[in-house]
């Protein structure tokens, strides 16, 4: 078999030098450490994340606020939302990403590995912190944290509210500027742009993401904690500030931050895709470059979560339009996606399940925010639990998904094991099933006119509300088989040659675990990243429908 | 790069790096591309700042609102002169480093923190004199969290020149192959310098 790389395998003595346990308790500058690292932790958080939206959830099983007290519910809703976005999903894409970016570009680590262990060493004391507040007077105020309500809901939980999140930032954007520079400057001298693997491309978009739009939401944080400690009036009417211009600097982040949360994932499926359906990606320079499209349109369309306060018509319009835009380079992607899949020789592997999951439940997310882009609809169902279904659709459907899927494709390239198949499609049966009837019934619920954000409802949304409850408890119980599957396979699991999928891209060119510094001898390309079936005398003929002027694979080669 | 590079030939020169200098070949330098991606970033945090001035600016019933009090624009505008010229300055070390001028390097960059020190203390004198106080009203917070804010950054540049006086009493320490610490004080230098240009025809010219 050709693979993208053939390489000169010279023994020597640092190959065979193994990470103890303790150095992912370290300030450890290896890239797979921090990318493990990241990984965990985020999953730590995810955990407790999941635990409040399950504490969310049973309070909503009747109408009354009977399990915990309105202030109670607020302080989980802040909660959750924070810690799933900025502690869940964002440093586990920047896991992955760390995990992934120099092995699949062939360097021996990111540009700057110590500001890359300083990036994920910010994460723990933000999420400790915010955890801890829940504790102490927890934030109140939900995950966008708007004045003139953040300011009146209590200062320390607000001020650990803001301080966790600048750290978080801070932390987001360092960690950025290694993903930008290593894809940018660190390739190996045979690997053009165009044969860089398609997760590359989509952690490009990412970076500069976070580069443009989160110091914006820096700059409206510090702004919020001098109203918040110092007493100033910038965002607080009552002094004559403008509550709005608040509202405008964090969409300014806030929606791209939601391209931020799913660009990695979408990177991470182009290439689950084609390695279990045996098949060059279909329109590798389309979806490359849709990834770039989409965070520029991402950075232009931020006030339309803000069509409901008081944004003049023209501005609406911009914004309606814009936004619906960005299904276009979205649509790109899907379209390739199952071209790539179309006619594959599939394996119904976890990886691929929840890969292929990942397109049937973003699809739906991303159909809802079509429908929500459009202004008189988007007023009718401001504040419902529509916008609550769509967002967990994208993020939830999206991300989520994304990030099982990655984490069953690469789990033999980190542990140097294989996951084990029952207990993976278990996890993926309940997680599918329990994703959608949890957040399903909220859409009818929104269109019915239930608010979002309220401790209590009126009674005739009961009945939905209990399946959406139910759901959320499979939800819960899903993440079982997934637990018991990674300790037990990390722990005891069979044994994974280097490349157990029979992969192209560089990553799977070396051993499994990687040694410390990935290569031992940097590789060379010689076929692209996709190539499938076609330099591969076992795997048969291009399979129809293939396009090998459009895999980005024909240039070069 | 395509075409041009011969796989096998590629390979070979990795191989013999591989042989001739374990454990393993240096990529190049890409601290000063790092740092200029930094202060794209950085900008953005400015950016984001100044169009919230602007707004507030434009939505206020008037600007500044009644009954502020006076500023005063021969002072700021002393400041302005000073760190305009100590972004020149600055520039000589520079050039004297990439000559192995050591001791020009030292000069220079001595004379620039010895500006941007009076710079800030001018910002401090200024707030000293000002009739109003951060909570008086919109306009007199904009005021000092912008101005507060960049002079943050002025304080950050000094350190970072002092770290590199520091660092360039060891004799070899820089050199005109390398000398990264220089180039980097100097670029967040102008960096400072250039968000004061833009601070500064907000804040007292418009």
């Amino acid at each position: 078999m050709t693979t993208q790389a053939e390489m000169q395998i010279a023994p020597s003595a640092h190959a065979h030098v193994e990470r103890k346990w303790w150095h992912y308790f370290t300030f450890c500058e290896d890239h797979k450490v921090i990318g493990l690292q990241y990984l965990v932790t985020a999953f730590f958080f995810y955990a407790i994340g999941g635990a409040l939206a399950t504490a969310i959830r049973t309070e909503l099983a009747t109408p009354a606020s009977d399990f915990v007290s309105p202030n109670t519910y607020n302080s989980l809703l802040t909660l959750h939302g924070t810690i799933m976005i900025f502690l869940w999903i964002i440093p586990a894409g920047a896991g992955l990403a760390n995990y992934l970016i120099p092995l699949m570009v062939g360097a021996r680590d990111m540009a700057f590995p110590k500001m890359n262990a300083m990036a994920f060493w910010m994460v723990p004391p933000a999420g400790l912190m915010l955890v801890l507040s829940f504790f102490l007077e927890s934030p109140q105020a939900g995950w966008t944290s708007y004045p003139p309500l953040s300011l009146m809901t209590g200062k320390v939980g607000e001020g650990i509210w803001i301080f966790s999140l600048l750290i978080s930032g801070t932390s987001s954007i360092l960690g950025a500027i290694n993903f930008l520079v290593t894809i940018l400057k660190m390739r190996v001298p045979t690997m053009t742009i165009h044969k860089m693997p398609l997760f590359c491309w989509s952690m490009l978009a990412t970076a500069g993401l976070i580069l443009v739009g989160t110091p914006v939401l820096a700059g409206a944080l510090i702004l919020l904690a001098f109203d918040l400690l110092a007493g100033t009036s910038f965002f607080n009417p009552m002094g004559g500030g403008d509550p709005i211009v608040y509202q405008h600097m964090f969409w300014f982040y806030s929606h791209p931050a939601v391209y931020i949360m799913v660009l990695p994932l979408f990177g991470a499926i182009s290439e689950i895709l084609p390695v279990h359906a045996r098949k060059p990606i279909f329109g590798y320079k389309a979806i490359a470059y849709s990834s770039l499209v989409i965070s520029f349109l991402g950075l232009i369309v931020w006030a339309h979560h803000m069509f409901t306060s008081g944004t003049p018509a023209w501005l609406r319009m911009f914004f309606m339009i814009t936004t619906m835009i960005i299904a276009v380079p979205t649509g790109i992607k899907v379209f390739g996606w199952l071209a790539t899949i179309w006619g594959g020789k599939i394996s119904y592997n976890s990886a691929m399940l929840f890969a292929m999951g990942f397109i049937a439940v973003f699809v739906i997310g991303g159909i809802t925010g079509v429908m929500l882009a459009a202004v008189p609809f988007d007023i009718h169902v401001h504040d419902t639990y529509f916008v609550v279904a769509h967002l967990h659709y994208v993020l939830f459907g999206g991300s989520v998904f994304g990030i099982y899927a990655a984490i069953y494709h690469w789990f033999p390239k980190i542990t140097g094991r294989m996951v084990n198949e029952t207990l993976g499609q278990i996890h993926f049966v309940l997680t599918f099933i329990g994703m959608n009837l949890t957040f399903m019934p909220m859409h009818e619920l929104g269109l019915m006119g239930m608010n979002r954000r309220i401790a209590f409802y009126d009674a005739r949304f009961t009945s939905l509300n209990q399946l959406a409850t139910v759901g959320s408890y499979i939800l819960a119980v899903s993440t079982v088989p997934f637990l018991i599957n990674a300790v037990w396979s990390w722990m005891k699991g069979a044994k994974a040659t280097d490349n157990p999928w029979n992969a192209l891209t560089l990553e799977w060119q070396t051993s499994s675990p990687p040694a410390i510094e990935n290569f031992e001898v940097l590789p060379v390309l010689t076929t692209g990243p996709y190539d499938y079936g076609e330099h591969q005398s076992e795997e048969g003929k291009l399979p129809p429908g293939a396009s090998p002027a459009l895999s980005g694979s024909s240039s070069g080669s | 790069m395509q075409g041009t590079v011969d796989p096998n030939k590629a390979a070979l020169n990795y191989h013999n790096e591989e042989v001739a200098a374990p454990p393993h070949e240096e990529h190049p330098d890409l601290r000063l591309f790092g740092l200029l991606v930094f202060l794209g970033a950085e900008s953005m945090i400015f950016l984001g700042l100044f169009v919230a001035y602007l707004t507030f600016r434009a939505v206020y019933p008037s600007w500044p609102p009644e009954g502020t009090p006076e500023r005063e624009l021969a002072l700021p505008a002393i400041n302005t002169v000073i760190l305009i010229t100590s972004s020149f300055i600055i520039h000589n070390a520079d050039t004297a480093i990439k000559k192995n001028d050591v001791k020009g390097l030292r000069i220079w960059f001595s004379i620039t923190a010895i500006m941007g020190a009076v710079f800030l203390m001018g910002q401090l004198y200024e707030y000293s004199k000002l009739e109003f106080g951060l909570t008086t009203n919109l306009y007199a917070s904009t005021f000092y969290v912008l101005t507060g804010f960049h002079g943050l950054h002025v304080f950050l540049g000094v350190c970072l020149i002092l770290a590199v006086l520091w660092r360039a009493q060891k004799a070899g320490h820089y050199s005109d192959q390398e000398h990264f610490g220089v180039e980097a004080a100097e670029l967040y230098w102008h960096f400072v310098d250039v968000v004061w240009i833009v601070l500064f025809i907000l804040l007292y010219i418009l």
